[in-house]
């Protein structure tokens, strides 16, 4: 470590420190309705080189039930290779695999929510799996940028 | 490298000139997922509302966005910079009633008598802000579910609303009430300056008496128990200690599945989802964020060694992601649900 070490990664730091966000659940309000969201979001999710799985339609079953609610959907998705392959080396991560997102109604407008895949990081120390983490979250990140964008 | 530190502190101090941070970008990227596009509210509480913004400061809205409000809610954005801080506070700003000026930052204390005023909170405040000033129940609200008023009452008894706001602010509070909410002016209701005084000087006395947080710290992300029976056994197992919790299956499905051709799914990674909607409707009411731990699962594994597990997010290690104590309680219960039901399938 050279004199010039030390102050390169302050700067470094002090540059990045701007540029984190460390809300465990990333959440944005997309201004079209909820038929338009749901449809745009299965189509960013697979612009993105990811498969959506299934679609748990949370909304039917609790009006099933009797109870009254506006449209709730859960999104399950992933890309397959990536979700077997980390299915079989960490276990741990069995239960959070396939990844999902939130999205409900709310008026005219749509919430979309979801964990921040940067969380996976906790569950595994492996740097080539944070790897994969990273790249889910940029992917996430602008997966919901362009909801929240689109018009 | 000297030039190249010099360029990198230039890059630093320039930065924020050269790139000045749009507020309406900046709000609508970091808040106004809650608060809306327009600051109507939703999960989190309306702020376009001119007895609102004409009552608080900048430094109030600047330590509310710095610090959020613990267990409540609002999240604390400790990485935004300061610039980029006031230029969110100056894009809230414009939805000032024309004309008017934004408040002064007043310290100046409020002197009453506490003891009196608690009397006082417990016959006009409690009923929306609770007992002991923790706040209507969830505060997470939105226009998905049905609801009977505009906004959950704040939590009082909050250390970083008693950081945020003054005993001038909370005074003006009580004088003015707030149109559009359900907080009336305390003037309108018969109380004097006094008694109002006395009840800013219970308020600030929470200071003292801090609530709990009733977070779950130190938990394990996920739950895990190894099964005594075949894989098979345990994925029945698993379906029938569902049943007998009050749960429907709901799927029984290979974790693959709709990623890979059935035939080429892998079999010994099942799902089994089961649901209790009573209790989903009334997790979604204190918070409608509260399907991201839903349907609830339970994953049967057979590991490489032929070992059969049971495995399952911890819920009340997720409750952690929402900064809701409203939460707690119900996850903790969903927890001890889970540990039964995984329990009794493994034997």
């Amino acid at each position: 470590m050279n004199r010039y070490t030390a102050p390169l990664l302050l700067l470094l730091g002090l540059f990045s420190a701007g540029v984190a966000n460390a809300q465990p659940l990333l959440m944005v309000r997309a201004q079209q309705s909820f038929p338009e969201t749901m449809l745009a979001l299965q189509g960013v999710i697979s612009d993105h080189g990811y498969r959506v799985s299934r679609v748990q339609r949370v909304d039917v079953g609790l009006t099933a039930s009797g109870y009254a609610t506006d449209k709730y959907r859960i999104v399950f998705y992933g890309k397959p290779e990536q979700v077997r392959s980390l299915t079989a080396k960490y276990s741990q991560l069995i239960p959070y695999l396939p990844q999902k997102i939130t999205i409900f109604a709310e008026e005219e407008e749509t919430l979309v929510t979801t964990v921040d895949p940067a969380f996976f990081r906790k569950l595994v120390a492996d740097p080539e799996a944070h790897v994969i983490f990273k790249q889910w979250r940029s992917d996430v990140e602008s997966m919901l940028d362009e909801l929240s964008e689109a018009e | 490298m000297k030039r190249l530190l010099a360029l990198l502190f230039a890059l630093l101090i320039a930065g924020p000139v050269f790139a000045a941070p749009d507020g309406g970008a900046l709000y609508g990227r970091h808040c106004a997922a809650c608060h809306g596009q327009d600051g109507h509210g939703g999960v989190g509480v309306p702020l376009a509302l001119p007895d609102f913004l004409t009552n608080v400061s900048d430094t109030y809205l600047s330590r509310t966005i710095r610090h959020g409000r613990p267990g409540r809610v609002m999240p604390a954005f400790e990485n935004l910079s300061d610039v980029q801080l006031r230029a969110i506070i100056s894009h809230i700003r414009t939805w000032m009633p024309e004309g008017s000026m934004t408040p002064v930052h007043d310290t100046t204390p409020v002197i009453g008598d506490a003891k009196r005023g608690k009397a006082l909170f417990a016959e006009h405040c409690a009923e929306c802000h609770g007992a002991n000033g923790e706040g209507g129940s969830g505060t997470g609200v939105t226009f998905s579910r049905p609801r009977d008023l505009p906004v959950i009452a704040p939590a009082l008894h909050n250390a970083a609303f008693l950081h945020a706001a003054t005993d001038q602010m909370i005074r003006t509070t009580l004088l003015q009430g707030r149109d559009g909410t359900p907080m009336e002016s305390f003037l309108k209701q018969g109380l004097s300056e006094q008694d109002i005084n006395d009840v800013v000087a219970y308020v600030r006395s929470f200071e003292e008496d801090p609530l709990p947080s009733g977070q779950h710290e130190g938990e394990e992300p996920y739950l895990s128990v190894e099964s005594f029976s075949s894989f098979d056994e345990t994925v029945a197992n698993l379906k029938q200690a569902a049943l007998g919790r009050n749960f429907r299956i709901i799927r029984e499905q290979n974790l693959e599945n709709g990623l890979f051709a059935e035939e080429e799914e892998n079999a010994r990674q099942r799902i089994v989802y089961f649901c209790n909607f009573k209790l989903i409707n009334e997790a979604m009411k204190l918070d409608p964020r509260a399907g991201i731990f839903m349907p609830c699962r339970i994953t049967v594994v057979e590991m490489a060694d032929g070992t059969v597990k049971l495995m399952s997010i911890n819920p009340k290690f997720m409750s952690q992601f929402f900064n809701n104590n409203a939460l707690d309680e119900p996850c903790t219960e969903l927890y001890g649900l889970y540990v039964g039901i995984m329990e009794e399938a493994s034997l």
